[in-house]
């Protein structure tokens, strides 16, 4: 055994130039070996460039990587790979077509004499590996019919195959439900009790205090602090990050609710596969009140705003808005005629042009009204002025209006699309997972100004798959289940116990 | 786009300059190992284009049909459409100018060019939008359909000159019966020629004014207009398209209706400036080579201008180089063919060139997708 105080991954002085940013400035990092350390920091903090830097994706600039302190020189992720480096991506790089075993062999099959492959001698290794950290994949599964949970772990094999010491895991709960948060959790400390170092990518503060040993703060590129979950609260850490004090809960007056803004009866639609997503929703929202729709993922929330704001059509039922009758209305009559504002559950496909400017995607559905449109012609001048004013409001922190909207990071992606939402005299605001990958600062601001709309008289839509978003921003709660509404209940009744049980299907009264 | 820098301007400048030079460079090796003198051929093929006013005039005359339909191909590409079609479109355009210019005989030259071309531009936007409806309404691929449409496209060309069988097949209805046996129109008559603006040997007209007067219209029309905006956006985003309220089905169809009419364009100047009058073997590999040109150009309007000049130059020269330095013409087609394969895949000229892709690069030349 080598010496026990090397540790396993050491980053000296690394800094990372892109034109115009620095990325990474003189950041050191150690992970000691069995040790799960958490690297903190707000989207844009530099954590994806320095763990790509780590796994051989990017060059650094400056600096030097030391694994079990051997100087490592890394062209690309295979050099990694030969270190004992493994990396689970936020998204997921398996083919869905394939089974386990084949994705998980991949770049590293395994060959029998006569040249096939050996799928059998792959699958009792993964079944052993399952065995040993409690992973239970079964190996002969399709990828895509695997929650996202198990697809997961298969990335997590996918490492432990290729006989990875040290695991970067890049926010890893981000697209799980609560209970795979915890199932995931057991994993890493199964993985580090076995000897296993991780490094745990994440801006979630509850979760990197409840796992890690030692938690690294990036700010800007920096690190700026260093501390034990011992140590440190929410509010610390979220001052780390922010670089300022956070207030993470939402201050708000009680609701005043006037007219019925959003009408929804017995509404139905179907899925991309063609299932029946939507079975018969019906609900109300009303001037100055949120109304949060609560529930698991995949439960019809997707396909409820995607016919609300007609970018699927609805098979059945109806969609008033403002008493008007815009059941497949065009997207366009939503939003101009319905006075309504969206911000889409996936920015990247919906909401944005990652290749336009900032000052583009702040007009995506108003370019062709005034002042921005004169006739045919475009007016330039009045679209960065407009720009210019909603970066200056909405801190949308952008090197110019004219930078391409792909290279912001996601919380100001998301700012600059909430920007462009929040900015329109609308009368009707549908949120769907405003909050989604984005760092606490830009949490707290885009909560501030659901907020706000609300109480400036607009009807607020909220869904959220953060059963936290849901209970702090919301007047009355509705939860779906199988494209159902399953229940409504008022803030005051709300209690994460019975929302919980509902989001599972139980109704209220019911025994389990 | 819309803003101006002047790294942006290199950038962008810098794939197809390198791909261009690769396809000379690769193009002299190619001529080397068949044991020609690549220098004297490079050297014929300049003052074939410049090294005088008639090659300069030859040159000029190609420029126009290329730039044409480059801005034919560019504009679908902005829309995110792959424009095989050209061809096909450029052929009707030909068609409907050539059937104006020897249908009206009592006409000012004033009115009857104009209403010819225009009768071209017709030809092409109609063959053009057909590709474009499809889409829309059944899915089918673009790709696959204007492929299909060029072949249409150029039997139906040739059937309305056919000049009949001796077995009692009946001629086409455009077919000149002093041509006899030879499957061709009659001439335009004069009044419908594009006027020279130097006449013969030169036979400068003034197509190119036209074409290049085109040039900023596209340019206008994609950066400065909302219709421009709508066809960019669909071609970059279609979801957030539609979530921008764009009429997505339509403006694929605009787009494809637009191309045509360029393509188009480029059969009347060509008919009415050049050839006066329709064969069967004209056009050659023009709506091709807008293929090319609108690649190497970087589907930019101005790009497209300088891209199908260089081309055309290439065109002009061929003939002085084969006969200064023996190097058959045909080594043009290998150029081109060599940069088209550059331009369309600026990975390798990035690899070759060491170059880093800068990470908020926007990707000049466009994905085709097959997805539909």
């Amino acid at each position: 055994m080598s010496n026990t105080n090397v540790p396993a991954l050491e980053v000296k002085h690394i800094t990372k130039k892109f034109p115009g940013v620095i990325a990474n400035d003189d950041v050191n990092l150690a992970l000691n070996k069995g040790e799960i350390l958490a690297l903190l920091g707000e989207n844009g903090a530099g954590k994806s460039t320095l763990m790509n830097i780590i796994y051989g994706l990017y060059k650094p600039t400056e600096g030097e990587i030391y694994v079990n302190g051997q100087k490592a020189e890394m062209h690309n992720p295979k050099d990694a790979i030969a270190l004992g480096i493994g990396m689970v991506h936020q998204h997921f790089q398996l083919v869905p077509v394939m089974t386990v075993a084949e994705n998980i062999m991949l770049g590293a099959e395994s060959v029998k004499k006569n040249g096939l492959l050996d799928i059998k001698k792959v699958a009792q290794e993964i079944t052993e590996l399952s065995h040993r950290y409690h992973l239970d994949v079964n190996p002969y599964a399709k990828v895509e019919d695997l929650p996202v949970g198990v697809q997961q772990r298969v990335e997590i094999i996918k490492a432990l195959y290729r006989e990875a010491e040290i695991l970067i895991l890049d926010e890893p709960t981000a697209v799980l439900t609560p209970q795979e948060i915890e199932g995931l959790f057991e994993i890493m400390k199964r993985l580090q009790a076995q000897g296993k170092s991780i490094i745990f990518i994440s801006h979630k503060l509850k979760e990197v205090l409840y796992i890690s040993d030692r938690i690294v703060v990036l700010r800007n590129g920096k690190v700026v602090g260093e501390t034990t979950p011992a140590e440190a609260t929410q509010e610390k850490l979220a001052a780390m990050m922010v670089g300022r004090e956070v207030i993470l809960t939402v201050e708000k007056k009680p609701a005043q609710p006037g007219e019925v803004v959003l009408e929804v009866k017995d509404l139905k639609a179907r899925s991309d596969l063609g299932e029946s997503a939507l079975r018969g929703v019906s609900f109300k929202v009303r001037e100055g009140e949120i109304l949060g729709v609560a529930g698991v993922q995949g439960n019809g929330q997707t396909e409820l705003v995607e016919v609300i704001t007609s970018l699927r059509k609805a098979d059945g039922g109806q969609v008033l808005i403002n008493g008007q009758d815009m059941t497949n209305a065009s997207p366009r009559a939503i939003t101009q005629k319905g006075q309504s504002s969206h911000v889409p559950e996936d920015r990247h496909a919906y909401g944005m042009v990652s290749t336009y400017p900032v000052a583009d995607n702040l007009v995506l559905n108003t370019y062709n009204l005034p002042p921005f449109a004169k006739g045919v012609t475009i007016n330039r001048p009045a679209i960065i002025q407009h720009a210019e004013e909603l970066i200056e409001k909405f801190d949308v922190r952008t090197p110019s209006p004219l930078t391409r909207a792909g290279s912001l990071s996601g919380g100001n992606q998301q700012k600059m699309v909430v920007a462009r939402e929040f900015s329109r005299p609308i009368k009707l605001l549908i949120a769907a997972q405003p909050t989604r990958g984005i760092d606490v600062g830009s949490i707290e601001f885009i909560h501030n100004q659901i907020v706000a709309k609300r109480d400036e008289g607009v009807a607020v839509l909220l869904v959220s798959s953060e059963l936290d978003e849901i209970m702090s921003l919301s007047d009355r709660i509705a939860v779906m289940y199988k494209g159902e509404i399953i229940d409504i209940v008022p803030r005051a009744e709300a209690t994460r116990e019975n929302i919980g049980l509902l989001m599972a299907g139980v109704k209220r009264g019911e025994k389990i | 786009m819309g803003n101006f820098s002047l790294r942006r301007l290199f950038r962008s400048l810098l794939i197809p300059l390198l791909a261009v030079f690769s396809a000379l460079i690769v193009g002299a090796i190619i001529m080397w190992l068949a044991g020609d003198n690549p220098v004297a051929a490079y050297k014929g093929l300049f003052q074939g284009a410049f090294g005088s006013a008639r090659g300069w005039a030859t040159t000029i005359r190609k420029w126009s049909p290329l730039l044409l339909t480059g801005l034919s191909v560019a504009i679908a590409f902005q829309a995110g459409l792959f424009n095989i079609g050209a061809s096909g479109q450029f052929m009707m355009g030909t068609i409907f100018s050539v059937w104006v210019g020897i249908n009206f005989t009592d006409m000012p030259a004033i009115i009857h060019v104009p209403l010819a071309i225009s009768a071209g531009i017709l030809g092409g936007l109609l063959w053009g939008a057909v590709p474009g409806i499809l889409k829309v309404t059944t899915g089918a691929h673009e790709v696959i359909t204007t492929i299909m449409l060029n072949y249409i496209a150029a039997l139906f060309a040739g059937w309305t000159v056919y000049a009949g069988g001796s077995q009692g097949q009946k001629p086409g209805p455009l077919w000149d019966p002093a041509a006899k046996a030879i499957s061709q129109t009659p001439p335009v008559v004069d009044s419908a020629r594009i006027p020279f603006i130097f006449g013969p040997p030169y036979r400068v007209h003034w197509g190119i004014a036209l074409a290049i007067i085109t040039i900023f219209v596209m340019a206008w029309l994609i950066y400065k207009t909302t219709i421009g905006f709508e066809l960019r956006t669909v071609g970059q985003n279609f979801k957030a398209s539609k979530y921008a309220g764009i009429r997505v089905g339509w403006t694929i169809i605009l787009a494809m209706m637009l191309a045509g009419a360029l393509a188009g364009m480029a059969g009347a100047i060509e008919t009415l400036g050049v050839n006066f009058k329709f064969a069967p073997e004209f056009g050659g590999s023009v709506g091709f080579d807008g293929i090319t040109v609108a690649l190497l150009g970087q589907t930019n309007p101005f790009g497209v201008g300088l891209a199908a000049f260089f081309m055309a130059s290439l065109a002009a020269g061929g003939a002085k180089m084969q006969f200064d330095s023996g190097v058959s013409s045909d080594i043009i087609q290998v150029i081109n063919a060599l940069m088209l394969a550059f331009v369309a895949a600026p990975a390798i000229i990035r690899y070759i060139y060491r170059i880093r892709k800068a990470p908020e690069e926007a990707e000049t030349t466009p994905k085709i997708s097959w997805g539909g």
